[in-house]
């Protein structure tokens, strides 16, 4: 019983494709898992937006939309019918056709990630040797298409909101793709399927996922931290500054663009969430021995909302950075922090089995971290701000 | 011929010829993109499935954003072509270095090809190979690339700094 939950949609592909000549079946196949994958996202996407709005509200002390069905439950509903009957306005001396291209190239990038990310057990789209390299290539292609939305407007803040992204996004891009290495190196490979398969073991009932192990809770947290630049979100999200810059590089896109480029950000951050829940928390398998009978399915999209909840939160709780912070940030204590983490990896692999190398390993980290810490802390007045007329 | 190779490669020329008859730079550097993208599909049908993704990750995601930057901050978006009109006066010279670089590359590629069996078995190159070769057998030269890449590096940081201290 527990199988055939775990196996439902792999039923339901062969059942549906059944009914067709064994010629069409392969194409058939693959057209059904993409419309699935943008139905499912398309709703994750609506469902983010009005946990986003609700969540929020409630940090802010207000309500959140409460208008539209019971408790603003179709909100989303009421926002997607909204921009697709808004104008769409092209600015006069805007270049046409790559404003026109931008939101499509970018929606087309970020959904192209979903084809390697394994949502469950036998569940994903193709199964690349290469399927970590795909994501980041896809990854990296949405920063072309910024730029282009930022440059065609022809508004000074759509473009410095592109410049402001795309530095963003090219400083952030290193310290992630070096936070995955030290999982390829552990794992031995760059497909997804294989890393899920290394970390599905459990000993006394508790998973071998990367994220329990010295190097891979720093690379997590590394990871998290440049997948938030990533995705421009709060702290770091400067290129839509609305208090600098308006909406950064989509200041001048309205009516369906908009909800195009707000599409993309969205399922980009599904996205980036689903690949580190891949890489550090076991991507589709169960945090406890016991829970394995869950279908695997459940699992991932659970791990996936509960990376969205943080991003809310983190939303809700920091202010923005500035751009020398930003950028010290990334070259100075992140870059170096997980280049580190490389070395810490390797030691892991070749110390063997047993207790040395979680002291040693755990102790580089923590050691490394205090003295980087306090070195950035240096010289710099941190404390309670005081007022001169505001108290 | 397959009809995919027709597409691909025709969207590759368009691609390249667009990158340099196009007048706005910004343009020529986004044709230039689309002609990447069409070398990485190139490689993906030529079942290279690691050098197709590097060449997405690394030409689309940094070499075609250096390029623009490039641009929007040596000339600015409104630059169109120069006063000297689309084509330089040395396109003579030019155009001679272009055909012997062709000239080259069609001779190695000819000569290559004289060595292999009329019908190859497609191989299958594993990432894994790639990543023994590169550790193994070609180790050095890796090394010393990076090396190079690093001092290249340096090199930009000091030239950068050294223009800030003069502006002070």
């Amino acid at each position: 019983m527990a199988e055939r939950a775990d196996q439902l949609f792999v039923f339901i592909l062969h059942w549906l494709v059944g009914f067709l000549p064994a010629t069409w079946r392969p194409a058939v196949a693959v057209v059904l898992c993409v419309a699935s994958i943008i139905v499912v996202f398309g709703f994750l996407f609506a469902l983010a937006v009005l946990m986003e709005r609700k969540g929020l509200g409630r940090m802010q002390n207000r309500y959140g939309p409460n208008r539209v069905g019971v408790f603003g439950i179709l909100q989303p509903l009421a926002d997607a019918v909204k921009s697709l009957t808004k104008e769409d306005i092209v600015p006069f001396r805007s270049d046409a056709v790559v404003h026109f291209l931008a939101p499509v190239l970018l929606v087309i990038t970020v959904f192209m990630g979903f084809a390697v990310l394994p949502v469950g057990r036998n569940m994903v789209l193709v199964n690349l040797d290469s399927s970590l390299l795909f994501f980041f290539a896809m990854g990296a292609s949405t920063e072309l298409a910024i730029f282009m939305a930022g440059w065609s407007s022809r508004n000074k803040y759509s473009l410095l909101g592109a410049m402001r992204a795309v530095a963003q996004m090219i400083s952030y891009e290193v310290p992630l793709l070096l936070s995955s290495v030290v999982i390829v190196m552990m794992t031995g490979s760059l497909s997804l399927v294989k890393m899920v398969d290394a970390q599905n073991h459990y000993t006394w009932g508790l998973p071998h996922w990367f994220v329990f192990t010295p190097w891979g809770f720093a690379a997590f947290l590394m990871f998290l931290i440049a997948s938030t630049a990533e995705t421009n979100r709060t702290p770091f999200d400067l290129p839509e500054g609305e208090s600098e810059i308006i909406a950064g590089y989509f200041t001048e896109y309205s009516g369906f663009k908009f909800a195009l480029f707000f599409l993309g950000e969205y399922v980009g951050m599904f996205g980036i969430a689903g690949l580190g829940t891949t890489l550090f928390l076991g991507g589709w398998s169960a945090p406890f021995a016991f829970l394995s009978w869950v279908p695997s399915w459940i699992w991932f999209f659970a791990k996936v909302e509960l990376w969205i909840c943080l991003f809310i939160w983190l939303r809700g709780t920091l202010p923005r950075l500035r751009q020398d912070q930003l950028m010290n940030f990334a070259w100075k204590f992140v870059l170096p922090m997980t280049i580190l983490n490389l070395v810490v990896a390797a030691v892991w692999r070749f110390m063997g089995e047993g207790l040395p190398r979680w002291l040693v390993c755990s102790a580089v980290v923590v050691i490394a971290y205090v003295a980087m810490s306090r070195v950035g802390l240096r010289r710099k007045q941190i404390g309670p701000r005081s007022y001169r007329y505001a108290e | 011929m397959s009809p995919v190779f027709v597409v691909v490669a025709a969207l590759t020329v368009a691609g390249g010829l667009a990158a340099v008859l196009l007048k706005n730079l910004v343009h020529c550097a986004l044709a230039l993109t689309v002609a990447f993208a069409g070398l990485a599909l190139l490689f993906l049908q030529l079942d290279a499935e690691f050098a197709g993704f590097a060449q997405i990750l690394v030409y689309i995601g940094a070499v075609a954003i250096l390029v623009v930057f490039a641009i929007l901050l040596t000339r600015g978006p409104e630059a169109e072509a120069g006063e000297g009109g689309l084509v330089s006066r040395s396109w003579p010279a030019g155009l001679a270095v272009a055909a012997a670089v062709f000239a080259v590359l069609g001779w190695a590629v000819i000569e290559a090809a004289q060595g292999l069996p009329a019908v190859a078995a497609a191989p299958t190159v594993t990432v894994e190979e790639i990543g023994h070769a590169l550790m193994n057998r070609y180790v050095l030269p890796l090394e010393i690339v990076a090396l190079l890449l690093t001092a290249a590096l340096i090199g930009a940081v000091i030239v950068a700094m050294h223009e800030k201290e003069g502006s002070r």
